[in-house]
């Protein structure tokens, strides 16, 4: 019996792996831009189907709202064009697609084989609010938590001083 | 008694003087340099004395040799060998005859080299020789006495190279330095062979232990470790003291200057192998094999240099022939148990053979360097010292009474003739050896004394020798005439005091075998007088007069040329050594495996790096790909236990 | 409810895309997109693992995740600007000056 939950999975799921394919097969960058969104998105639904409903929110003001439109507005500013078919390096050409793909298979059989292993999902909703995560975060992963801030602000350094126009 | 408490002031006096000489006298006046040289000559030989008189007195109330331990040198488990001087009256007869005999060659040595480059070297050098020496004599243990031994022969090879920028001269040196190495290489064999069987290479505990009555002594023809180790040690002998074979380094030894040859190859240095036989005494007399080659060797070498000695024209090639020939007179005299009658010749020949040297260097001098005896004659009228002394010293080595060689190559011969293996054959060829050296030693002195001259008087101005120079051979003249009257009482029954003197060393028996045939041994010294006589005759019917130099052919060309020895070991030994080293050693293993080792190493580094350098492409994706190849591996790794059924058991 | 494996492998498979996005493409801010995507699927990881344990400390790390993600964008991008004015090109193979 195939609950709705499932079938929004799958809806979702295939959405997100649309976008992944679309991301590699388009040859304009804007395009694979957009792909990417696509697949956030589908993301943030499955957080949320999940019951991460922070999570999802999180994923999509900071990762959807902030940094695909600063990878779009790079594009623009450097006004990327059609990608051209170099093919200098002969160990990508051959060894990359065999790789990748074993790769991905090895993984996937790793966790389908440990399927027995898996608890079963606690009831949704319960855990994960608000409330709980930040008291996690506030007592528990406070030193990391300030440490971020210190990263944000060392990033934000450094993006001015790679921004700035030479004297 | 202090100066045996402190026997090491013997040897290193002159060591001292070497060294001051070596490090300042660069700089110094030759007074100076005169008198730290002499000086500590000198005062060694003084020491030397007043220990004799001082173990003179202990030897009568404790009647033991002294020996003295000053420090540990090599302690390794139960092996002990240490700086341990001794002093016995073998040592006493060695001690002086090195200390006095060096000291006046250092005196001549002043006159001798006062217009030569390198003064002060010389000296050093020198010194540094009275140093090993008196360490080689006396030293209380084998391992000390090697010291001593391979000392000098580093001092030979720096004094035979003493005029390094001439070739002939740095080849003698390398010559003597190796073929002694040779011997060098038996001597070490002995000495390993000694340790194993006795544990001890002290010469208290060695001879000890030899003695003790359960130490059979090995019959003749038989190889026992006894008669092994002593022919190896023999083997060093001949080496050092210029036997067949190893006999080779010493005429070519001349190169060096007179008072050199004089000192170290007459008088001190190639005696230290009889020396070192009759120190062993003990174990010769166990091994009686060992002992018939070594009188074998002996009787064979003085036969065979006396030949060369014959037809011979560098005055000091002669005398140097002369040293093999006599040394083999010594060795015989150790091959038949006579170890007391060959110390006797060691030293009277010590005495006669450093005066006849140094007298050949005054004559040198006197011709301004000429060396050749076919360009002399005639000297007698004008340089009567060194013609007188020279006389003095060729009568004494021919075996006139009452001179010293008299008594002990009378004694070696007799001797001789009484031992039961051959003796008669070894008396023979010792005699007929004798009527040789009369011979050659008289042809030298006609041809350079008397006659006509056969020298340009214009080119050369010949005069006498100054007194530094002259005054040793007067004082060698003395004692070669004097010096063998310790024995001459035998001669007429009395005793033989010298014998005597050496008996605690080597035993009482020597001297009585002389009561028992006392008109046999005035026969047969009476036989060797005629020889001498009849030698001395026809030496001057020869050469006395008008001498025609002839061409060289035949024998004549054989015995002048050596009988072409040299040449034959340098065919035989050297030429394929060299050929070995050549084209093996240095081709195929040093420059082809070691080298190629070496640098092989270094070329497959840069092999490895030539071929890794690839991976450095610079390029990102290839990178990427990279990567991910160790990504799985890890992966790989890490997950193997879930994969492994998913891979091969997987199938339902 | 969906079984976390479901999850998983989805994750896996995007990561594998991401890996393969990174080895083909040669436009450098598309290589950058594929990082970003790889990032997500191990989001999604996490989140999955979160929910079937049933604590919180996985969101927790997504959070972290993402915020690393941001600051790394932002000074990767201004990199890439960099380099595409020095270089007149956005092709990744033209970057190579570390050749040996």
């Amino acid at each position: 019996m195939i609950s709705g939950v499932l079938v929004i999975f799958f809806l979702l799921a295939g959405l997100a792996l649309l976008g992944a394919v679309s991301l590699i097969w388009q040859s304009h960058p804007i395009h694979s831009a957009l792909s990417l969104i696509l697949v956030m998105v589908s993301l943030a639904g499955l957080y949320l189907l999940m019951g991460a409903e922070f999570v999802a929110a999180v994923q999509i003001i900071v990762y959807g709202g902030a940094v695909m439109v600063l990878f779009i507005f790079v594009i623009m500013l450097l006004n990327a064009g059609v990608e051209e078919r170099t093919n200098i390096s002969k160990m990508a050409t051959f060894g990359g697609v065999p790789l990748a793909m074993a790769l991905g298979l090895i993984i996937a059989a790793a966790i389908a084989r440990s399927s027995g292993q898996m608890p079963a999902p606690a009831a949704s909703g319960a855990m994960s609010s608000t409330r709980e995560l930040s008291k996690l975060l506030f007592s528990e992963f406070v030193y990391p938590f300030e440490l971020t801030s210190f990263l944000i602000l060392v990033a934000i350094l450094g993006a001015i001083v790679l921004a700035q126009r030479e004297n | 008694m202090p100066i045996l408490e402190n026997l090491w002031i013997i040897p290193l006096l002159p060591l001292l003087g070497s060294a001051i000489n070596g490090l300042f006298g660069a700089k110094w006046s030759k007074p100076i340099v005169n008198s730290v040289a002499l000086g500590s000559t000198g005062i060694s030989f003084l020491c030397a004395v007043e220990a004799v008189r001082e173990f003179l007195g202990y030897y009568g109330t404790n009647h033991k040799a002294w020996v003295k331990p000053f420090f540990d040198w090599i302690v390794a488990g139960s092996f002990r060998a240490g700086f341990d001087l001794q002093l016995d009256h073998l040592t006493v007869v060695m001690l002086l005859v090195v200390t006095g005999v060096g000291f006046l060659i250092h005196i001549y040595s002043t006159g001798y080299m006062a217009h030569e480059e390198g003064y002060f070297r010389f000296f050093s050098y020198l010194n540094l020789f009275m140093f090993f020496m008196l360490i080689l004599v006396l030293a209380a243990n084998y391992v000390l006495l090697f010291v001593g031994w391979e000392g000098v022969g580093l001092c030979s090879y720096l004094l035979i190279g003493f005029y390094y920028l001439r070739k002939s001269a740095a080849d003698a040196g390398k010559k003597a330095f190796i073929v002694n190495r040779i011997g060098d290489f038996g001597f070490m064999l002995g000495m390993f062979l000694l340790f194993r069987t006795f544990h001890s290479l002290d010469f208290a505990t060695v001879f000890a232990a030899a003695a003790k009555p359960e130490v059979a002594i090995e019959p003749m023809g038989q190889f026992g470790v006894l008669t092994i180790a002593c022919l190896l040690l023999f083997v060093g002998a001949t080496g050092k003291s210029a036997q067949l074979p190893l006999y080779v380094w010493l005429p070519d030894a001349m190169e060096g200057p007179t008072p050199v040859s004089a000192l170290i190859h007459a008088a001190t240095m190639v005696t230290a192998g009889v020396y070192m036989v009759a120190r062993s005494h003990v174990l010769f007399t166990h091994a009686p094999t060992a002992m018939y080659v070594v009188a074998i060797v002996g009787c064979a070498t003085a036969f065979f240099a006396a030949t060369i000695g014959l037809v011979q024209s560098d005055i000091k090639k002669v005398l140097a022939y002369s040293t093999v020939s006599q040394l083999g007179y010594m060795f015989l005299a150790c091959g038949v148990g006579a170890f007391g009658a060959g110390i006797f010749h060691l030293m009277t020949h010590a005495f006669f053979k450093a005066l006849l040297f140094l007298s050949a260097g005054s004559v040198i001098h006197a011709m301004g360097g000429e060396q050749d005896m076919w360009n002399m004659g005639g000297l007698g009228k004008k340089i009567r010292t060194t013609f007188l002394c020279m006389l003095f010293g060729t009568i004494a080595i021919a075996g006139f009474p009452p001179f010293a060689a008299f008594f002990s190559k009378d004694s070696i011969l007799f001797s001789a003739y009484n031992y039961p293996e051959n003796g008669k054959a070894f008396y023979a060829v010792g005699l007929f050896a004798a009527i040789l050296t009369s011979f050659y030693m008289f042809r030298l002195i006609w041809l350079t004394f008397a006659g006509e001259k056969r020298y340009d008087e214009h080119k050369v101005h010949v005069h006498e020798s100054p007194l530094n120079m002259t005054g040793p051979l007067m004082i060698l003249a003395f004692l070669s005439l004097t010096g063998g009257w310790f024995a001459a009482p035998a001669l007429w029954g009395g005793k033989d005091y010298f014998a005597e003197f050496l008996s605690p060393v080597f035993g009482a028996g020597e001297s009585a075998g002389a009561e028992s045939s006392a008109s046999l041994e005035h026969i047969l010294s009476s036989v060797a007088v005629a020889a001498a006589l009849a030698g001395l005759v026809v030496a001057w019917r020869m050469y006395g007069k008008q001498v025609n130099r002839g061409k060289s052919e035949g024998v004549h060309k054989l015995l002048y040329n050596k009988y072409y020895v040299d040449e034959l070991y340098a065919a035989v030994i050297i030429r394929p050594l060299m050929w070995l080293s050549t084209n093996v050693l240095w081709k195929v293993v040093d420059a082809g495996m070691i080298d190629g080792a070496v640098n092989g190493v270094a070329d497959g580094a840069a092999a490895v790096g030539d071929t890794l350098r690839h991976t450095q492409s610079g390029n990102t994706r290839s990178y990427a790909v990279w990567v991910v190849v160790g990504a799985m591996v890890l992966l790989g790794i890490i997950f193997w236990p879930i994969l492994h059924p998913a891979l091969f058991g997987g199938v339902r | 409810m969906v079984p976390t494996n479901y999850y998983l492998i989805l994750s896996a498979v995007l990561f594998g895309l991401g890996v393969v996005a990174f080895v083909f493409k040669r436009n450098i801010i598309t290589l950058f997109m594929a990082i970003e995507l790889m990032l997500n699927a191990v989001n999604l990881a996490f989140v999955a693992f979160s929910q079937a344990l049933g604590k919180p400390d996985g969101e927790v790390f997504v959070l972290f995740v993402i915020v690393v993600a941001a600051a790394e964008a932002a000074v990767g991008l201004g990199i890439i600007i960099l380099t595409a004015r020095n270089r007149r090109s956005l092709n990744v193979e033209h970057v190579d000056l570390l050749k040996l």
